[in-house]
């Protein structure tokens, strides 16, 4: 079980209490009554607008609107229409929607039939990654105590309203987190993305008109139904509003989870909450929403964590995985760990998508090794360049974006190898 | 057969949950996954027929994701992940002591049938690194003594 974030806020309040995983400790924290709101007191247009009000954007990394995107969803309901749970976290760097998963899955579950109220979908398939057994286990739990109580199911709260949840497990391919790949996969073949469009709010889960959200953004959902649009951009910036759970990983001194609002400055989340660098060592650079964001070298740490300022930087908040790096490594290693991360991920249906990843992970493998040429780091852009916005899906630019991002802020590194020949950091982690 | 009347029971609920029959693949392969060890070619038969559609396309699935297998494995799976923020915490020397331990290398089954080793991506644990997990069982804030000691109790 994961432990509860070092700072909290409205999602996470209650995560360190095990009760809160239940139906009865739930209850006891004034779980459910935002679904009764919503489902007794206003109609879906109603709580789409709410959520549009509000500003949500989506939490699973390309940062969309969810009420926008709730609207897209046909009005007819001359067929079934489907709503999607995105619980394939495989972003590496990023470990929340397992915390609330474990530790809120009532949170969650309460924002989907609000979500399938909104929607007039009849039923959610929860896509968990296959990794995540143990948190699978923890919300089927959670799914049935809500059938027994008539939270779901089909009237749920007595209201005539129907709707079913569904746990899926993946089975270990991080393409399944892209939501056509995802798609593919619920329907029992391949993870390899869609063509777009048709859309899925057209063309989704089996045919039906389906939206997918991820597990965070559901869980912000219930807040924003109970309290209101005014109150949740309270939190955050004028332009990306609400909290965020922040996971900070690598070189640190308190590695964990934060709850904090978005717009909170890079710095004093590396700085302040997690402590800053491990004795002796300084951080060097800050991978900033997961391993697809381009990373920030230390100078440029005093950044607000909102898409509207990172993009400013080059970056994207992403998933909110912060990963330090600090003064002992070397960066051309960090490319060879991200390089072939992508290469072994990628679903092999896009020529340049394919063949970028395996060119630039051998061509940042030689230049590891000290035989690589200075016209191999120009080569390596070069192939960025080719992959990015070339193919079905999104997974290529992702694969570019961090060696760019790796290149532009320590080209240093890459050169260090290529003109000596061998690695100047002798105490960077070996691979 | 293979597939046996407690799975193929179990199979049948899967596919009621789906509006069509094929959406209950992944979670067949899971579930005969847990009585076999392991995808034969007999099995994909079997699944074929119960999916009706062709062998082809379960190997096809069976190929595709990394929590399938289309060999026997070792009874237990033994996976340390080495992504970034683990690999920075010292997952790689992990992996090498306890291939060293084990005696055989990533990718690889102890001869006794024992354990298969594997190190696998991002297990969303990052913040407890190193870590490796057993099965369905996470293991977090590793070092290499209680590595070797979990590795020693799997019979």
């Amino acid at each position: 079980m994961q432990k509860a974030p070092f700072v909290t806020s409205y999602l996470t309040e209650h995560a360190g209490d095990d009760a809160f995983a239940t139906l009865a400790g739930y209850r006891a924290r004034g779980g459910w009554e935002a679904a009764r709101k919503a489902l007794t007191q206003m109609s879906p247009d109603d709580v789409v607008n709410l959520v549009k009000d509000a500003g949500l954007q989506g939490r699973g990394g390309a940062g969309f609107g969810t009420g926008m995107k709730w609207s897209f969803m046909p009005k007819a309901a001359d067929k079934p229409k489907y709503l999607v749970c995105n619980a394939d976290e495989s972003e590496p760097g990023s470990f929340k929607d397992r915390l609330l998963l474990e530790r809120a899955p009532h949170q969650m579950l309460e924002g989907i039939v609000i979500g399938a109220w909104a929607t007039g979908a009849s039923k959610t398939f929860v896509y968990v990654r296959g990794e995540y057994a143990q948190p699978a286990d923890v919300l089927q739990r959670a799914i049935d105590e809500c059938y027994a109580e008539g939270l779901l199911g089909s009237d749920v709260m007595g209201t005539g309203f129907a709707h079913d949840v569904v746990v899926t497990r993946g089975a270990g391919a991080y393409i399944c987190g892209e939501e056509t790949g995802l798609l593919e996969s619920l329907e029992g073949k391949k993870g390899q993305p869609r063509k777009k469009p048709p859309f899925p709010a057209q063309y989704g889960a089996f045919g039906m008109p389906t939206t997918v959200n991820n597990v965070e953004t559901f869980s912000h959902v219930p807040h924003i139904v109970k309290n209101g649009p005014a109150w949740f951009k309270g939190f955050g910036t004028e332009k990306s509003p609400g909290t965020t759970i922040f996971g900070v990983s690598g070189l640190v001194q308190r590695p964990g989870l934060y709850e904090l609002p978005l717009g909170t400055r890079l710095d004093e989340i590396v700085f302040q909450h997690a402590g800053g660098p491990l004795p002796g060592r300084k951080v060097r650079g800050v991978i900033p929403g997961g391993m697809s964001m381009p990373i920030l070298p230390v100078s440029q740490l005093d950044v607000p964590m909102a898409n509207e300022f990172l993009r400013e930087r080059k970056t994207m908040l992403g998933t909110g995985g912060v990963m330090v790096i600090d003064d002992s490594v070397c960066m051309v290693r960090v490319a060879c760990v991200v390089t072939y991360f992508f290469r072994d991920e990628s679903c092999g249906q896009c020529t340049q998508c394919r063949e970028g990843t395996g060119w630039l992970h051998k061509i940042v493998q030689r230049i590891e090794r000290g035989a690589g040429s200075r016209e191999d780091i120009d080569i390596l852009l070069d192939v960025c360049g080719k992959m990015e916005g070339q193919t079905i899906c999104a997974f290529a630019d992702a694969a570019a974006w961090p060696v760019q991002g790796l290149l532009r802020h320590f080209r240093e590194d890459f050169e260090a190898h290529v003109e000596h020949g061998k690695c100047p950091f002798p105490q960077s982690f070996e691979l | 057969m293979v597939i046996s009347a407690e799975t193929r029971a179990a199979i049948d609920a899967e596919i009621a949950k789906y509006p069509k029959r094929r959406g209950a693949l992944l979670p067949a392969l899971h579930l005969v996954q847990k009585q076999t060890g392991w995808i034969s070619p007999e099995t994909a038969q079997e699944l074929a027929a119960i999916f009706e559609i062709h062998p082809i396309e379960v190997m096809e699935v069976v190929t595709f994701y990394n929590m399938f297998y289309d060999r026997p494995q070792g009874r237990h799976h033994v996976y340390v992940c080495t992504n970034l923020p683990c690999s920075l915490r010292g997952a790689r020397d992990l992996l090498k002591e306890i291939e060293q331990h084990l005696g055989i290398e990533s990718g690889e089954t102890t001869p006794d049938g024992r354990i298969t080793l594997g190190h696998e991506e991002c297990l969303g644990a990052c913040a407890w690194a190193p870590m490796l997990r057993i099965g369905a069982q996470y293991h977090e804030n590793l070092d290499v003594e209680t590595a070797k000691r979990l590795l020693d109790e799997l019979k």
